[in-house]
């Protein structure tokens, strides 16, 4: 544990929050692919294959997709079904305790606990990944415009991207909640997403910037690489070693964030199909009485999210140049 | 120094008034609103447009937004429809503001008082126990959700072990002065020691749980930037000139790594107020967040647009007093 994660410290000086971060992490593309004859991928892999930080979240994120896609063969019965409806009393406040063939017991209607979990983690990484995907599509478009074209089109994207940034981003994803009649997976999706459009929009056009005076960007251009070629096919993936790591990172936030809006009562409301943040909202009315109903799920988001999280740092720390040895 | 800071002011004055623009559109641009939710299901189409009228909103866009600008440049920021309804909404923020502050600030407090000690002493000892604990730790603590990590201490030592008060900011029945509308404040000020720890002990599981990301965060940058300041030349210069370690430490080191510490925390103290919504709302705490929760859910536009804007300032002014911060830390920042 202690060599890999030391590493993280030699980091380049962080200077600077989430914009100068930002910054700092889109530069590390500028450098452009291979110089020491190992591509910068290459060199990376050969140190996360020994980085066990790296091979921790790995691991996780392989069981928790490997059950999300077998969880309809896992769960021993139907997530849907209210199969101890009669050990639920409203009035007695009693939930259905573990049993046989139910191991964590029922939910508040009599569902099986377990069965809801595994297939839960489904939506769960659906959410997670449309989030990312919107978001970081969302910020691609600006991102690279602004920083491909530069002048006003870059001031004006750039001046938009602040007003969003300077919205606290929870509150921003609790304001895009808000805005559809009625909540939905679809609202929740979309409502995480918004606010990670601004922050990979800024990493582009960061990325897009420093590689602008770049070398290999004006050799593309002194041998007259039509401009479109030369965003798409030289800058664009330069920029993608930061890219990814951000994504990764805002898979973490996407789940938790999408926990968050459950609890303030924007998450989707037709639960019959689980998701762990809408298990985790909830959760709230019975937490005091029953608090296993909100531990099993919010284990399960905290384990996820740190695999993610744990993936996205060591990868960060292998991306960067400055620690190629 | 001051063309820049003024500078800096005329672009907040910029954002601000954008993000008023957008935030007064895209509030009308809600489902229901406060008609609705003033009259429920039940109102007949008459009540509604009597009432609609009333509050102004069967006029153009343009034309409420002019006057909502108008009013707001004489402090008028229209009264409260949903959250307390009949105040005015600067009376509700004015009445709301200290509270979250106070919760925000023991947040940070905590937050800093932990964060840069164990940060700097991680770096010392890097590959150490507490290095790892810490990193670990700082790993798992942005993973958890901020209100089920408020609900775990709320559980643990407000129902389970009744250390701690669960809800609210202050007892009820006891009779406690005002003064500033800063409870912990008050008390001190008015020597009710008493209403001053009630206050204090009202803060602490809310703050803990606040504190938690920032915590983290300010940890990793600690250590991050006092190793990067160790492997410095400077600071092998001042070894090999023979200064005593203390001095290198105090002088160079931290001097040195507080840079990006210092921009952190302003980013995290600017970021708490979407913090606070979560926890403020689990301990039913009376500050911003849960007004703001609240209004959401009334579409009270009066409140919603003067939290939303001043939540937006507070967020820029701090980043701009971090900034001018640098000057005094770093005097190479003041000679540009």
């Amino acid at each position: 544990m202690s060599g890999s994660v030391s590493r993280s410290g030699s980091r380049p000086p962080t200077l600077g929050g989430r914009k100068e971060r930002l910054d700092a992490l889109a530069a590390t593309a500028a450098d452009g692919p291979g110089d020491a004859g190992v591509s910068l991928a290459a060199s990376a892999w050969r140190r996360l294959r020994r980085n066990p930080v790296f091979l921790l979240g790995a691991a996780i994120i392989v069981l928790f997709v490997v059950v999300a896609l077998l969880s309809p063969w896992l769960a021993a019965h139907d997530p849907t079904a209210r199969l101890l409806e009669g050990q639920v009393s409203r009035a007695r406040n009693e939930i259905p305790a573990a049993q046989e063939g139910f191991p964590l017991g029922g939910d508040q209607v009599g569902r099986d606990l377990l069965s809801r979990l595994l297939v839960g983690s489904q939506q769960t990484l659906m959410v997670g990944v449309f989030a990312t995907v919107i978001g970081l599509a969302g910020g691609l478009l600006l991102g690279t415009v602004a920083g491909a074209l530069g002048g006003w089109v870059d001031s004006l994207v750039m001046r938009v991207v602040d007003v969003m940034l300077s919205i606290p981003s929870l509150l921003l994803a609790f304001s895009i909640g808000a805005l559809f009649p009625s909540p939905s997976q679809f609202t929740v999706i979309l409502a995480v997403a918004t606010v990670q459009i601004p922050i990979f929009a800024r990493l582009l056009r960061g990325s897009m910037l420093a590689q602008r005076g770049s070398d290999h960007v004006l050799a593309a251009r002194a041998l007259g690489v039509r401009p479109r070629a030369i965003v798409f096919r030289h800058m664009l993936p330069n920029s993608l070693g930061p890219v990814i790591v951000q994504a990764t990172l805002v898979l973490a936030v996407a789940i938790i964030d999408a926990a968050a809006l459950s609890f303030l009562g924007l998450g989707n409301p037709d639960d019959s199909i689980p998701e762990w943040g809408q298990m985790l909202g909830g959760a709230q009315n019975v937490i005091d009485s029953h608090p296993n109903l909100a531990f099993w799920p919010a284990g399960c988001i905290i384990i996820v999210a740190l695999g993610f999280t744990l993936v996205g740092e060591s990868l960060r720390d292998a991306l960067d140049p400055k620690n190629r040895r | 120094m001051l063309r820049y800071t003024l500078r800096r002011l005329l672009q907040l004055v910029g954002v601000v008034l954008v993000l008023s623009m957008l935030i007064f559109g895209w509030l009308r641009a809600l489902p229901g609103g406060p008609v609705s939710a003033l009259l429920g299901e039940r109102g007949t189409e008459e009540a509604r447009r009597e009432l609609t009228a009333q509050l102004g909103l069967d006029q153009p866009i343009f034309v409420q937004y002019g006057k909502f600008l108008g009013r707001a440049l004489s402090g008028d920021f229209g009264a409260s429809t949903g959250v307390q309804p009949g105040d005015s909404a600067i009376e509700i923020f004015l009445q709301r503001f200290p509270a979250t502050v106070e919760l925000s600030v023991v947040a940070i407090v905590l937050a800093v008082l932990f964060g840069i000690p164990l940060g700097y002493l991680a770096a010392r000892r890097r590959g150490g126990w507490l290095d790892n604990l810490g990193v670990v730790g700082s790993l798992v603590g942005v993973a958890v959700p901020v209100f089920f990590l408020a609900f775990l201490l709320k559980y643990l030592f407000a129902v389970q072990l009744g250390w701690l008060p669960a809800s609210g900011r202050q007892t009820g029945g006891l009779d406690a002065t005002r003064v500033t509308g800063f409870f912990v404040l008050d008390g001190l000020l008015t020597r009710e020691w008493d209403a001053a720890a009630d206050a204090l002990a009202h803060l602490v599981l809310p703050a803990m749980a606040l504190a938690t990301i920032p915590f983290a965060v300010i940890f990793r940058i600690t250590r991050a930037a006092v190793l990067d300041v160790l492997d410095e030349d400077y600071v092998r210069t001042a070894e090999s000139k023979g200064l005593t370690t203390s001095v290198i430490r105090r002088r160079h080191v931290l001097r040195n790594a507080m840079l990006p510490v210092v921009t952190t925390i302003g980013l995290q103290t600017g970021a708490l107020l979407a913090g606070a919504v979560l926890t403020e709302k689990v301990f039913a705490f009376p500050g911003l967040g849960e007004a703001l929760a609240l209004g959401f859910e009334r579409r009270d536009y009066p409140v919603l647009q003067l939290m939303i804007i001043m939540a937006a300032m507070v967020y820029v002014l701090v980043n701009l007093v971090v900034d001018l911060s640098y000057a005094v830390i770093d005097p190479r920042v003041r000679t540009r």
